[in-house]
């Protein structure tokens, strides 16, 4: 089952090694991991998702919480979360296939982020599930690049961490 | 003031009275520092790896944080080893490496090796300094997290410019720790020492399972007390052995692979598990789900990663093992109604006490030197056993008293025994210290003679002479493999003429008859002396 874990660290170098270093050595899998500061310079969001059994994760949400930098640790409830993913896809594009490739887009909600006379580069910020759908409906016209940023999720409502 | 001085300064602040090390360029400039302090004792190593042992030893027998320093490269690399055995029996200790110019971090120049990124899956934490008015903070942090919580190294790299930059102002250590992402649990949920309490007075065959965790909270005392008071038996990994006498009527004996059977016996049949301190690892614990599936587990620690880690517990318990236990005290738990399963256990446990070793002519049986040995050693002794053969058999058959037993017990690091005696000793000079080790294990770490004969120490030595890789040598004789390969020490030099070489005078003892005799002298002897035992190469710990 895939959960989401919202972990935050200290601002520093380093900080991210000891956290991939701590999964490589306890042997975790991750699926995807974002990073990026918060509102606080100091402190670093970090948004790792794991696909595991409840006991793994609670083991990984332990080993997490035993690193000096790393402030706060919490699964996200998966029912009760907003994780939106960013993609980037360049797809070959001609004067032929263009319009059909913009109706997808329009039906996504995807932007278009840059044009040349042979390719489109497309952009989404979407769930994860979505994203997959939209890259899909992409293939058949031939998808050149594409890049994912990974998943950064909150808790829906008031609560936080 | 520069950067070297504030680091020799904290130390000071912090209390530190020795440092083990090993001088080298990057380096330099802290050890310049430190010898304007000759209030801080220092023990000249011959070979890193055996910095981080004294500093273990040093630290287990202290309380406090041993200290230990050492250069950059190869210098650190070799510390390495030192480093992931004090990590695996959560000894705090504190690793100063010197590193190459900030600067030039990261061109692979000489002697250049990323230390903090080496020991990141085995040290509790570490620093990599970049600027020298962050000293004082680094080694407040660094000593608060090696010895609080659950205890453990820290390392601290500093690059030698970063020694010799000036601080901007005056020198000034702060008085307390502020980290927000570590703030360790001490007191137990009281709620759940109440279910304990329930738990304990309806069991009928409660058992303790003891571990290292009670030898660093300090809390032999509140355990017995805790035993005593409720008599429950009480059986111990490999880290909590000494924690009990071996004739106290409640001491079961050490569980595991290569334990007791007494105390095998007891973990199969108990209805109450309590483990306290204990990890629950392989060596010591078997099938852990077989035991989960007959009876209830309390787990008491100071690490909840430990908690649910290897075995799943119906009652967590998460603090200073001390403070839980005292707090468990106050709540006046009853007397057990265990009388029954307490002469089942002793039963067992006499027979085994009571065993007789086999004997060959020409030879000593390990157990019958150490049970022997044991008897006459003084009633603090403190005892240092390598790995292999001579662990296992120093953990099945050495009579405890209150002394303390040491050994590297989770990383099961050979050549540990010596250095570890000889940090003990520095900590505890008033006390009888005796190293315990094989000719394989001897090998390792006979280099240190140098430090023994250096400081005058008085440290025992016992080595088991089998001429072979014992341990192994019996992994290699059973199934699937096909006989010894690659484990006998041939080569190995005489270990009399070795001994004296550094001036240390030796024994032998090859004769059971006359084996009381050899060790009245051998312990009689003033200052280190080698006991060499002449052990037949096919004498098993099974035997």
């Amino acid at each position: 089952m895939k959960q989401t874990i919202s972990v935050l660290v200290e601002n520093q170098a380093g900080v991210l090694n000891r956290i991939t270093n701590l999964f490589a050595r306890r042997a975790f899998n991750i699926e995807s991991l974002a990073v990026g500061t918060t509102d606080d310079p100091t402190i670093s969001r970090i948004t790792i998702i794991v696909d595991s059994g409840n006991s793994v994760v609670e083991q990984v949400e332990k080993q997490l919480n035993k690193l000096i930098d790393v402030i706060k640790v919490r699964t996200l409830d998966e029912r009760n979360l907003i994780g939106r993913e960013l993609v980037l896809i360049k797809v070959n594009a001609t004067s032929k296939t263009r319009q059909d490739i913009m109706t997808i887009c329009e039906l996504m909600g995807a932007r278009v982020a840059d044009i040349s006379p042979s390719s489109l580069t497309l952009e989404l910020s979407d769930t994860p599930d979505r994203i997959e759908v939209f890259e899909d409906m992409l293939r058949p016209f031939s998808i050149k690049a594409l890049a994912r940023t990974g998943v950064i999720a909150l808790q829906k409502g008031s609560s936080n961490i | 003031m520069n950067g070297a001085h504030a680091l020799i300064q904290s130390l000071i602040c912090e209390k530190v009275e020795h440092i083990f090390g090993y001088a080298g360029a990057t380096i330099c400039p802290a050890v310049d520092a430190l010898k304007e302090h000759p209030e801080i004792g220092y023990t000249l190593v011959r070979t890193e790896q055996n910095a981080g042992h004294m500093a273990s030893g040093y630290a287990r027998l202290s309380g406090k944080v041993g200290v230990c320093m050492v250069t950059s490269g190869p210098g650190a690399t070799n510390l390495i080893t030192g480093i992931a055995t004090a990590y695996m029996d959560s000894i705090p200790i504190l690793a100063i490496t010197g590193q190459v110019p900030s600067g030039l971090l990261g061109r692979d120049i000489f002697q250049e090796v990323d230390i903090t990124g080496a020991v990141a899956p085995f040290i509790k934490h570490s620093y990599l300094v970049k600027n020298a008015n962050d000293i004082p903070r680094i080694v407040k942090e660094a000593f608060h997290i090696a010895s609080t919580g659950r205890p453990g190294p820290v390392l601290i790299d500093v690059p030698i410019d970063v020694q010799e930059q000036e601080l901007s102002g005056e020198f000034s250590f702060p008085e307390t720790v502020n980290i927000r992402g570590y703030k360790p649990s001490v007191r137990g949920n009281e709620l759940q020492i109440k279910r304990v309490i329930e738990a304990i007075s309806q069991a009928k065959q409660p058992l303790i399972c003891a571990g290292g965790g009670v030898v660093l909270s300090g809390a032999k005392e509140e355990l017995l007390e805790l035993a005593e008071r409720c008599q429950i038996p009480v059986v111990k990994t490999m880290m909590g052995i000494s924690l009990m006498p071996t004739e106290h009527p409640l001491n079961m004996g050490l569980i595991g692979a290569h334990g007791n059977v007494c105390a095998n016996k007891a973990l199969v049949k108990a209805d109450l598990l309590i483990m306290v301190g204990a990890r629950a690892a392989d060596r010591a614990i078997i099938n852990p789900m077989e035991i989960q599936r007959r009876m209830p587990l309390i787990h008491i620690d100071v690490d909840p990663a430990e908690i649910g880690k290897n075995m799943q517990a119906q009652i967590p318990l998460v603090g200073n093992v001390k403070v839980i236990l005292r707090q468990m005290l106050d709540r006046n738990p009853p007397e057990t109604d265990s009388a029954e399963w307490r002469s089942f256990l002793r039963d067992y446990r006499q027979a085994e006490l009571g065993r007789r070793f086999p004997r060959r002519d020409g030879y000593v049986f390990p157990g019958t030197v150490l049970r022997s040995l044991g008897r006459k050693l003084d009633d603090n002794a403190i005892i240092c056993a390598d790995v292999g053969q001579n662990q296992i058999f120093t953990c099945k058959y050495l009579p405890q008293k209150n002394g303390r037993f040491l050994t590297s017990g989770g990383l099961g690091t050979m050549g540990y025994s010596i250095p570890a005696a000889i940090g003990a000793k520095v900590a505890a000079p008033e006390r009888q210290t005796v190293a315990i080790c094989g000719d394989g294990s001897f090998q390792m770490s006979m280099n240190e003679l140098a430090a023994i004969r250096a400081a005058a120490m008085d440290i025992k030595i016992v080595l088991f002479r089998n001429h072979t890789l014992g341990l192994v040598n019996q992994i290699q004789r059973s199934n699937p493999y096909h006989g010894p390969f690659g484990v006998d020490l041939e080569g190995s030099p005489d270990f009399a003429i070795i001994a004296s070489a550094y001036g240390v005078p030796s024994m032998v003892a090859d004769d059971e008859d006359r084996l009381d005799e050899v060790l009245d002298r051998f312990l009689a002897t003033p200052g280190c002396c080698l006991l060499i035992c002449e052990v037949h190469p096919d004498v098993k710990t099974t035997d």
